[in-house]
């Protein structure tokens, strides 16, 4: 499971040689995310972004239970249940910002996360797994945001609970029946709110369990790097701990920074005033928008606004609500495919000249120009703009990809890891031996200073 | 090969289905919506001179501007507006004593139940009942209203955007239509029953002015009354009561970023000791 040289976990005294034959929870801990667990030493700071999703989870399973111990889920009173946990409750006003702060960067960080894997082609062999179950991940992400965000039942609770569980009538023969069973009802009413806030419990610990695959998968091959060239041999490891423990740690003090800035002092900055009027059925807000995270995906599902009929019958084959839906999904679905898409042999964008370019300027805007038109109205030219940033989105994936990895001609690489980070490697061809021991070999060696 | 030819086979399909049968007759039509007439005399909310004390990263509460705003919605705001997350007992954080919160409670009258008979009644607050509903039903709040229900107001300031401002324009800002711009839309007018206010959504509101003028409200502590002073005053206490920890959440924070700060900078120092060792020697 790991490479050769990684150090061995040696209990030092009688109890932790007691423990590791009962049960060896440290040597498991020491080599996932210690001094056993060798590592590429020239991970950037992208590479931050895997630890603070799992800090963003504890952070929300941590407020979101103590939440739960104050919030009621009843549609008569969970409104005001919310508004007794942000008064009365002592510091319950910091639990729930946190919380519901939380979800926002929880969500940047996950996204960055997975930009970086885009960009530097981690999905690929003999990754796949990881990525996979990465996705799976976003998917239980998205579903446990949006019931939480019903829970506190304001008007936009309500209303996005109505649009989103409307989607499932969009199917066709069993669509609203299915839609009826999901709800327990005809509209979200108190029986949605019930098992919205069962399932809203219940998914964070699912999303660990996957978080656990996840992290084990990665145990097998190993962290990827920027470079995208595979470990060779010792020199181009570092232990996880102590470098990448202190690296993620100023990281971690960074987001934290910028969290807490955003609990404190903007809180309802990424929140909708609207959530702030009770649920009201007879009320439609003027506009429905979704939490900033979903507008892309909102935008994907909104660009299709015309059924597909045959040409001149009038007959329609597939309506445009389906057609959203379809296409909203599968904008997700798509990246189950992603590592057998792109066939390029070279893994960092950084090596590679027309991915990169198309990466930042075309997949980039794209994906701002849908989370723009996500938030906007349903009218022009935000729907015409969203087309055309949808159309991009598939193409980018489906057929851009493909071809570029089939037609692109990488750039050199360097012969190691350790080649790209001091510039020289002894023990590449045509380098020899002697020329840069003195230097560059003592440099590379792994003793951390004093 | 077979998936990536699907892959683009697919890709190919979804984008000519989305340009065909969406985009292409949507660029045809192309029509930008024609905004409504009220929009020619929309505006966006302003702030009283001066600005909130408790506006900023050090914002604090001005306990008399809070009193005052109190007053006015005892005065005024209360004949219709309910604030039903508000209790009696927090009137304490607005620099009243113990006692001056029990007398206020007492004057308020609460719903509750003869002890000796059990049927529902009335009887004067004390300082644990929330404030009452000014109607006994949503039914009879339209019924009085002209079929409007007049809102609670325990937290319109955040579920308006820029909720403090919005208030206080909206209860300074009542008066006729511009009549340059009304001329540029002959066709608006204002409904009977329905009063003209440009910070309004559609600038037709259905509360009568409340707040009309100057004096009519007289200060406990001798501040002039006037209609923007009134207006900002029970903005601020509006905001304290849509958000009472305000000043506590800005408070709190300082020395949580402090010491985020001061964790940060240890955390990169100690990362680039440990790192020394590996950066290549320069020679």
């Amino acid at each position: 499971m790991s490479f050769a040289w990684a150090k061995q976990y040696e209990p030092k005294n009688d109890f932790t040689k007691w423990i590791d034959e009962k049960l060896p929870l440290p040597r498991l801990v020491y080599n996932a995310v210690g001094a056993g667990y060798p590592v590429p030493r020239n991970l950037n700071y992208m590479w931050n972004f895997g630890v603070l999703a799992g800090f963003c989870l504890m952070i929300q399973i941590i407020t979101g239970v103590i939440l739960a111990m104050h919030y009621a889920a009843n549609t008569e009173v969970a409104f005001a249940t919310t508004e007794h946990i942000m008064r009365n409750v002592n510091s319950g006003w910091l639990m729930r910002y946190a919380h519901a702060n939380g979800a926002s960067f929880f969500f940047i960080v996950i996204y960055l996360h997975i930009f970086r894997g885009l960009y530097y082609s981690s999905y690929k062999a003999p990754r796949e797994m990881i990525w996979l179950l990465g996705v799976v991940i976003f998917l239980l992400m998205m579903a446990t945001a949006f019931m939480g965000y019903v829970l506190p039942w304001g008007q936009m609770s309500f209303w996005g609970a109505k649009v989103i569980t409307g989607l499932f009538g969009a199917i066709p023969l069993v669509g609203e029946s299915l839609q009826t069973w999901l709800l327990g009802g005809f509209a979200p009413d108190n029986a949605a709110l019930n098992r919205f806030f069962s399932l809203h419990f219940l998914l964070p610990f699912v999303i660990a369990g996957v978080v656990i695959l996840h992290i084990w998968a990665l145990h097998i091959p190993g962290s990827s790097n920027p470079t995208g060239i595979e470990v060779k041999k010792e020199s181009d490891t570092v232990p996880f701990h102590p470098y990448y423990t202190a690296k993620d740690g100023f990281g971690l003090g960074i987001f934290l920074l910028a969290f807490t800035f955003m609990v404190f002092f903007l809180p309802n900055m990424l929140g909708h005033p609207d959530n702030y009027i009770e649920a009201n059925p007879l009320s439609t807000p003027a506009l429905i928008v979704p939490e900033w995270y979903f507008l892309p995906f909102y935008a994907i599902l909104r660009a299709f606004t015309d059924d597909l009929t045959i040409p001149f019958t009038g007959i329609v084959l597939i309506q445009a609500k389906l057609l959203g839906v379809i296409a909203m999904f599968g904008s997700i679905l798509v990246w189950f495919i992603l590592p057998w898409l792109d066939k390029s042999p070279v893994r960092s964008g950084h090596y590679r000249p027309m991915f990169k370019k198309f990466f930042w300027f075309g997949l980039i805007p794209c994906m701002a120009l849908l989370t723009y038109c996500g938030g906007a109205p349903a009218e022009q030219p935000y729907v015409l703009l969203s087309q055309i940033a949808t159309a991009y989105y598939f193409l980018h994936f489906l057929v851009i990809l493909p071809i570029v990895s089939q037609i692109e001609v990488p750039k050199p690489l360097p012969y190691s890891i350790t080649e790209s980070v001091l510039g020289s490697d002894d023990a590449a061809p045509g380098n020899s031996a002697s020329s840069g021991a003195k230097g560059a070999g003592e440099a590379g060696s792994l003793q951390p200073a004093e | 090969m077979s998936i990536r030819l699907g892959a683009i086979i697919a890709g190919l399909g979804i984008v000519g289905i989305l340009f065909f049968w969406s985009l292409l007759p949507g660029a045809i039509n192309y029509a930008p919506p024609e905004k409504p007439d009220y929009y020619a005399f929309k505006e966006k909310p302003i702030a009283p001179e001066g600005g909130f004390s408790f506006e900023g990263p050090f914002g604090k509460w001005d306990n008399a501007q809070l009193q005052r705003g109190y007053q006015v919605y005892k005065e005024v705001c209360a004949a219709c507006h309910g604030l039903k997350f508000v209790a009696f007992r927090n009137l304490s954080e607005l620099g009243y004593s113990e006692a001056e919160v029990q007398a206020e409670a007492a004057n308020w009258t609460v719903p509750g139940i003869d002890p000796n008979t059990g049927e529902t009644t009335t009887r004067p607050g004390k300082p644990t009942d929330q404030f009452p509903s000014p109607f006994a039903n949503d039914v009879a709040a339209a019924a009085a209203n002209n079929n409007a229900i007049p809102p609670d107001l325990s937290l319109m300031t955040k579920a308006r955007k820029d909720g403090t401002n919005y208030v206080y324009s909206l209860l300074a800002g009542y008066g006729e239509a511009d009549p340059e711009i009304a001329a540029t839309v002959p066709e608006f007018e204002t409904p009977a029953g329905l009063y003209f206010n440009k910070y309004f959504s559609n600038v037709n509101i259905a509360m009568a002015p409340p707040i009309v003028i100057d004096g009519q409200v007289t200060y406990a502590d001798g501040t002039e009354a006037t209609v923007n002073q009134m207006s900002a005053d029970v903005a601020a206490f509006l905001t304290w009561t849509a958000e009472p920890t305000l000043v506590k959440r800005k408070q709190t924070g300082w020395p949580v970023l402090g010491f985020l700060l001061f964790a940060t900078i240890l955390a990169y120092l100690s990362k680039k000791q440990i790192w020394a060792g590996l950066k290549p020697k320069k020679k």
